[in-house]
């Protein structure tokens, strides 16, 4: 855990998926272009207010630069817009959160939130999700899973926990029990609302391995603020063996209450 | 209107300071109370700031006189804490800035302004403010309800807001307090458009008059999806109806009395559509608090009036489509995010062209720096920063990052805080000597200015670089994140600011109670301006003015070189200095 602080610092964090160096990209020209726009502005006033103070025989010019002239700013101000607009925020965005990626080929995961943790299921070798049903959730079993479907027999469940594999792509389908949600991994640059009654698709390409961590970033409650799991990002044996470890611990813990019951 | 409608007959004390029909009486209700809900407001969230700066240590002094549900052991709880968050921001945007900036500056000013001997609908302007008191009282007597007040935030997304204690009496209060702001605004147009005083054409009419012309079409159009919202979200918490709760919902492992069908970004949707106009709300009567006073203090005529007012009513306009900017991530439709993407970028080139006009005022003028000037021009560079700062969470691929982080915190406190705030400060300072006929003490005012100016930064500064380091905001404790951690000694740099604040605070409050009985008398017309409120008594008498004024000219005529004064008022004749 403590390692993970090598992440943070006194600026953005660590990058550690795809879309990070593009957001990072982003972020970074429009904050120099606001730091210019804020110093010229600001030589400008302070020009403005030294020169024009009032003082002794000092007089008032009445007359007035063009309208067209005081339209410069606006239409440089707009003209900056347009071209983030075009050449950056519309492809971006929709690489980001419109054209979501084949299901084929991607780590697919379903992360269920609730007040105030975090569930994730991984398919299993099948690759397919097995049936839920709302009256099959117990603590044991957050989402529900139906035990006589086959497909749900190697399904994983983690809780506040998960991991994926270095460069594959993950395709998250997001859902919330409760109230609105929020998944928020920093050093992935990642956000998505989790909405009740909603399924929506989250996806990310994790690039560096390392632990990060996932938040809640809508208020959701009283314990908004520890609802939080953590992330690790590792090479596809690490993630293969640690499927398998969830796996074999989850038929431990199955043991037991069957065990409870027949005494 | 004739005398006898605004006569001098004498009322008695009930009629005259409580119960008043007069415009003037009524604004300056709206002022106390507001002034004294900001206080209260911003008492909430020094509570909040201590917990944020010091997560777990019990609150000094404050703390043992909490109730030990809400803070046990004198540490404020996450229950309580969420109901200071939500409370705070409600009480600061419905019950503060939105009454002080309309329900007092406007009632007060506006109608002396355009030469107006009162509002159009006198009774029903009471009645504005005798349905805002209540239901400003409701959402304070919250917290003492069993449960305590609101949790959810002043946006209160269901399905929280609707499974969460207190939120019911904030949806009641929020019936009054919209219904109010409905009474004001539609009372605002009839009175711009049909009380101005012979003369006093559109294309005459102060800034200020344009900006709350504007704001009360806003309020008017933006404020009832709100209130039918808000009626929508009661049912659903008293009848369980479904308008925002989705089907199979489980709370706590417990399945949900609410049979399903609504769908909680509904809410979002309406809630936005309302609450993005009001940030204009927010700012533009502020705006035109700037504008009158860069225009008396620079001495001459504004740059770009037509400009302005035509940016301020773009603004207005572009401001119904601007709403879902606030829900990119929100689950709504990621292509529709695109349209709004663009209205956003659009709608900030008029603000850029309103600050650019009152920079451009400066060039040439003489340029006076009394406390109500220093206010305004430290509006021009602090809301620029707010403005700025909206760029990267108005573009949807920054937003990704930055959304429900501390920098959209840090960025409309500097719109509604350095900018909105600072600019009704301002106001104060420039329409005290018309309200009670005395100056606030200067010395005092110019000590406020520059404590308060100094510790907002102090406050808002910190929060664009933890927002930077993405940290969320409504957080009851920000070290139970690892990646809040580097970040958090900017937290106790904003919670002293914070304390600093109200620290400077205090002169203000003590000049403007002393000055109303013991500030130095002034006449009628102290920062010899031109616009109609300067060219009556102070404070004028019921009625206004003596003799209906006849405007002439447009209303920023400062040194005309063929007048003999450098002020030429928009009711006076023009005369020629003696040789």
């Amino acid at each position: 855990m403590v390692k993970a602080l090598e992440n943070y610092g006194w600026f953005l964090p660590v990058q550690a998926s795809d879309f990070a160096a593009d957001i990072d990209r982003g972020l970074i020209i429009i904050h120099w272009a606001m730091a210019l726009i804020f110093v010229l502005w600001g030589i400008f006033f302070v020009y403005l207010l030294v020169r024009y103070r009032h003082r002794d025989g000092h007089k008032v010019e009445r007359s007035h630069m063009s309208l067209a002239v005081s339209m410069t700013p606006d239409v440089a101000v707009l003209g900056f817009e347009i071209l983030l607009i075009a050449v950056y925020a519309v492809p971006s965005w929709s690489r980001m959160k419109i054209t979501v990626p084949p299901a084929e080929g991607a780590v697919q995961v379903e992360l269920m939130a609730e007040q105030f943790n975090w569930s994730a299921r991984y398919p299993g070798k099948d690759g397919k999700f097995g049936r839920t049903a709302p009256d099959q959730v117990d603590f044991t079993n957050p989402f529900g899973i139906v035990a006589e479907d086959p497909a749900g027999a190697d399904d994983v469940v983690a809780v506040n926990e998960m991991r994926f594999p270095v460069d594959e792509t993950v395709l998250v389908k997001l859902t919330s029990k409760d109230v609105i949600h929020s998944f928020f991994i920093p050093e992935f640059r990642v956000k998505q609302d989790a909405v009740p009654g909603m399924a929506l698709p989250v996806w990310f390409k994790p690039n560096r391995v390392g632990e990060y961590e996932l938040t809640c970033a809508q208020l959701c409650g009283v314990g908004h603020a520890i609802m939080r799991a953590d992330v690790k990002v590792e090479d596809r044996a690490s993630f293969d063996a640690w499927l398998a470890s969830k796996k074999a611990a989850e038929h431990a813990d199955a043991a037991t209450p069957a065990a409870v019951e027949q005494w | 209107m004739s005398e006898h409608a605004h006569g001098h007959e004498e009322h008695s004390f009930w009629r005259t300071y409580v119960f008043s029909v007069d415009h003037k009486v009524i604004g300056l209700q709206y002022l106390i109370t507001s002034l004294l809900f900001l206080l209260f407001g911003f008492t909430l969230v020094l509570l909040m700031r201590w917990q944020l700066a010091f997560p777990g240590q019990p609150l000094p002094l404050l703390g043992r006189l909490l109730s030990p549900e809400a803070a046990p052991g004198g540490v404020i709880g996450p229950m309580f804490y969420n109901q200071l968050g939500a409370m705070h921001g409600t009480i600061m945007v419905f019950l503060g800035i939105v009454p002080l900036a309309v329900g007092a500056f406007g009632n007060y000013v506006m109608p002396l302004q355009i030469g107006a001997p009162d509002m159009a609908f006198p009774r029903m302007n009471m009645m504005s403010y005798w349905v805002y008191l209540p239901g400003g009282l409701l959402m304070l007597l919250s917290f003492l309800l069993p449960g305590g007040a609101a949790q959810s935030g002043w946006t209160s997304y269901p399905p929280l807001s609707v499974i969460n204690p207190g939120q019911t009496m904030w949806l009641v209060s929020m019936v009054f307090l919209i219904t109010s702001s409905l009474l004001g605004s539609l009372n605002f147009i009839v009175t711009i458009l049909n009380m101005r005083a012979p003369g006093m054409t559109l294309g005459r009419m102060p800034v200020f008059v344009w900006a709350q012309f504007v704001t009360a079409f806003l309020l008017l159009l933006a404020f009832p999806p709100l209130e039918a919202a808000s009626i929508l979200q009661l049912m659903d918490r008293v009848f369980h109806t479904s308008f925002y709760m989705p089907a199979g919902l489980v709370i706590g492992g417990q399945t949900t009395p609410w049979t399903g069908g609504g769908q909680s970004l509904l809410w979002q949707h309406l809630f936005w559509f309302l609450a993005h106009p009001e940030v204009y709300v927010l700012v533009l009567p502020p705006m035109g608090i700037v504008a009158e006073i860069i225009a008396v203090n620079t001495r001459k005529p504004l740059f770009g009036y037509k400009e302005l007012v035509g940016s301020m009513a773009f603004i207005g306009v572009m401001s119904f489509v601007v709403w879902a900017h606030h829900m990119f991530l929100s689950g709504m439709s990621t292509t529709l995010s695109n349209f709004f993407l663009v209205t956003t970028m659009i709608i900030s080139v008029p603000s850029v062209a309103v600050l650019t006009c009152l920079i451009l005022s400066l060039k040439g003028a003489s340029i006076r720096f009394t406390t109500p000037m220093l206010f305004a021009l430290a509006f021009l560079p602090l809301f620029g920063i707010g403005g700025l700062t909206g760029l990267p969470l108005g573009l949807t691929v920054t937003d990704i990052y930055l959304h429900d982080t501390y920098y959209v915190i840090g960025h409309f406190h500097y719109v509604v805080v350095t900018g909105s705030l600072i600019a009704l400060f301002a106001g104060t300072y420039h329409w005290f000597p018309k309200w009670f006929g005395r100056k606030l003490d200067d010395r005092l005012g110019k000590i406020h200015f520059w404590g308060t100016t100094v510790a907002m930064n102090g406050i808002f500064l910190p929060m664009f670089i933890i927002g930077m380091q993405g940290q969320s905001r409504r957080l009851y404790d920000p070290t139970a994140h690892l990646h809040n951690l580097v970040g958090q000694p900017m937290h106790v740099v904003s919670t002293v600011s914070a304390f600093v604040l109200l620290i400077f605070q205090l002169p203000f409050i003590y000049n403007f109670f002393n000055s109303i009985f013991n500030g130095e008398k002034v006449d009628s017309n102290p920062w010899k301006a031109t616009t109609l409120e300067w060219q009556c008594p102070s404070p004028p008498p019921h009625g206004n003015f003596a003799s209906v004024p006849r405007v002439h000219r447009g209303p920023y005529e400062y040194s005309d070189p063929a007048h003999k004064d450098d002020w030429l008022p928009q009711d006076a004749e023009k005369a020629v200095a003696p040789v």
